[in-house]
């Protein structure tokens, strides 16, 4: 029962993360039809540029929230830069663009950091906390604490506020949008920025669980595809769910069931993102797109 | 009276397809304009061209400024309120969202409560149905919710893309008589494009007729709806 629970929640915390990290690839797809390919190398370099400021000797914090800032920046710039060109061009055309930019942010970061693997600290104290009788691992604790501000703040912002009302505008109908006075193209590159901002986040709090190093989102990226598919890339909030299962059900099944283990654990992703496309396309809490044609 | 809105030499391509071939109409401050025309006549394209949603030549003033090449959020920050083709429905976005949404560019929200209830009471049905998804709504109440987010900008100008389309006979004498109650109450110029000229031309001061993005007749409303050809080709009697 005890190892149960331990891998709940150490399950809870990664799935957090891949929830966080999917609901950034739902916000750009909802808003713009593609999917970001490079959403988990842009988390990746942001957490590289954590580390640098917390070599630099920031307090852990402080270098946590200019690392947001700098990636809510960082997104902005690539949208209005990078993709606005080729907005208009073809699906694929973006797609490519996307893959584009993931390999240069892996080069890039493998180039000025190396690709050896380095530790990343966590904000966490090292010391388990017992719940009970149960030992959990403190920065699993944290780490799910982190992701639950983040998607509240989230929630609160695009529900309540009108600038996120303005962005639901913009990513549904943004003909419509244009007509009550929205700078669509803003909202968009607003969208890059946030999804950014929420990815270095879940960089900064994976890092310390699988260590630091350029390829280390490339597993994440793939656990967030099977979240955003299972909860439907239509829904941010089945995004995060599904980011809850996956992280839990990876553990549960890695621990088990005794041929998956760790070595089959991203192979179950694959799986799952195969079975829901088969059996419920548009995902659990997804709806189905209807494209006039 | 001085004109609000004025078009000169107005064209508009769709690709290599000219819709308009120099297109020159006025809607006059207070009053209520009516374009008419078939199907394809550049009914449509021309309140586009208006708001900046297609490119055009020719020249578009508005309260004596230029506003043909401006980009469409700029126009609408104007006053210019336009009610599309199809009505634009925040499908997704509750109804009370889909009127925020309408108030986006203004800039005295002090008056948004004020607002929210002028609109409520000219279409009661909006107030009951604040909580639901806009895409619920039946086609009649989407076209009130078009006209009352347009509204919601508390427009100078206010331009209608065929509010009758797909709606039963009684809904559109609804919404046509609350066009008429916001354009005599509160001063709001309006530009209706409709196919559904007898209607229109009983609401409408002046009235333009368009054939294949040409004005081909205009003049008093009155006067166009007894012309011999109108009531034949338009009116059916």
């Amino acid at each position: 029962m005890d190892t149960f629970l331990q891998q709940v929640v150490a399950g809870l915390a990664t799935g957090g993360i891949y929830g966080s990290l999917a609901l950034a690839l739902v916000m750009i797809y909802q808003a713009t039809d593609v999917v970001n390919f490079a959403q988990g190398e842009m988390a990746m370099f942001s957490t590289y540029l954590s580390w640098t400021l917390l070599n630099a000797g920031l307090p852990y914090w402080l270098a946590f929230f200019a690392t947001i800032a700098i990636a809510f920046v960082g997104g902005i710039v690539i949208q209005r830069v990078i993709i606005r060109p080729v907005e208009r061009a073809p699906i694929l055309t973006i797609v490519i663009v996307c893959i584009g930019l993931l390999v240069i942010f892996n080069s890039v970061a493998g180039w000025i950091y190396s690709y050896i693997q380095k530790p990343f600290p966590s904000p966490f104290p090292e010391r388990p906390v017992k719940i009970g009788n149960v030992v959990f691992g403190a920065h699993s604790l944290g780490a799910i604490g982190v992701t639950l501000v983040v998607l509240t703040c989230l929630y609160v912002f695009f529900r309540f506020t009108t600038l996120g009302l303005a962005m639901r505008a913009a990513a549904q109908n943004p003909a419509s949008s244009r007509l009550v006075g929205i700078r669509v193209g803003w909202m968009l590159a607003l969208g890059w920025g946030l999804a950014a901002a929420v990815g270095a986040v879940g960089g900064m709090m994976v890092a310390p669980m699988v260590f630091l190093d350029p390829n280390m989102m490339a597993g994440i990226l793939i656990y967030a595809f099977a979240s955003a598919t299972l909860g439907g890339f239509t829904s941010p909030g089945g995004a995060v769910v599904g980011g809850f299962i996956v992280g839990v059900m990876e553990n549960l099944l890695g621990t088990y069931v005794s041929f998956i283990g760790t070595e089959l654990k991203l192979s179950v992703a694959l799986v799952l993102i195969i079975v829901v496309l088969l059996v419920k396309p548009s995902g659990l809490f997804g709806r189905a797109v209807v494209h006039r044609v | 009276m001085p004109s609000l809105l004025r078009a000169t030499r107005l064209e508009a391509h769709y690709g290599w397809t000219k819709v308009l071939h120099g297109l020159e109409f006025a809607v006059e401050a207070g009053g209520i304009t009516t374009i008419l025309g078939a199907n394809g006549a550049g009914k449509t394209t021309t309140l586009r061209a208006v708001t900046g949603m297609v490119r055009i030549g020719g020249e578009v003033t508005f309260a004596d400024r230029r506003i043909d090449g401006k980009a469409t959020e700029d126009i609408v920050r104007l006053g210019i309120a336009h009610v599309p083709e199809g009505r634009g429905t925040f499908m997704h976005l509750t109804v009370e969202e889909n009127l925020r949404l309408g108030a986006y560019a203004r800039r005295d929200k002090a008056r948004l409560a004020e607002d929210f209830e002028r609109v409520y009471q000219y279409f009661p049905v909006l107030a009951q149905r604040r909580g639901q998804a806009g895409g619920t709504l039946s086609g009649g109440e989407q076209q009130m919710l078009a006209v009352a987010r347009a509204l919601m900008l508390r427009p100078r100008l206010l331009l209608l893309d065929e509010p009758s389309l797909g709606l039963a006979p009684i809904v559109v004498r609804e919404i046509f008589h609350i066009v008429r109650t916001i354009n005599q109450q509160e001063g709001v110029s309006v530009l209706l494009v409709e196919q559904n000229a007898s209607m229109a031309l009983e609401l409408a001061d002046h009235a333009y007729l368009l054939e294949t993005g040409r004005v081909v007749m205009s003049g008093l409303a009155a006067d166009v709806r007894k012309d011999a050809a109108i009531r034949r080709s338009y009116l059916g009697y």
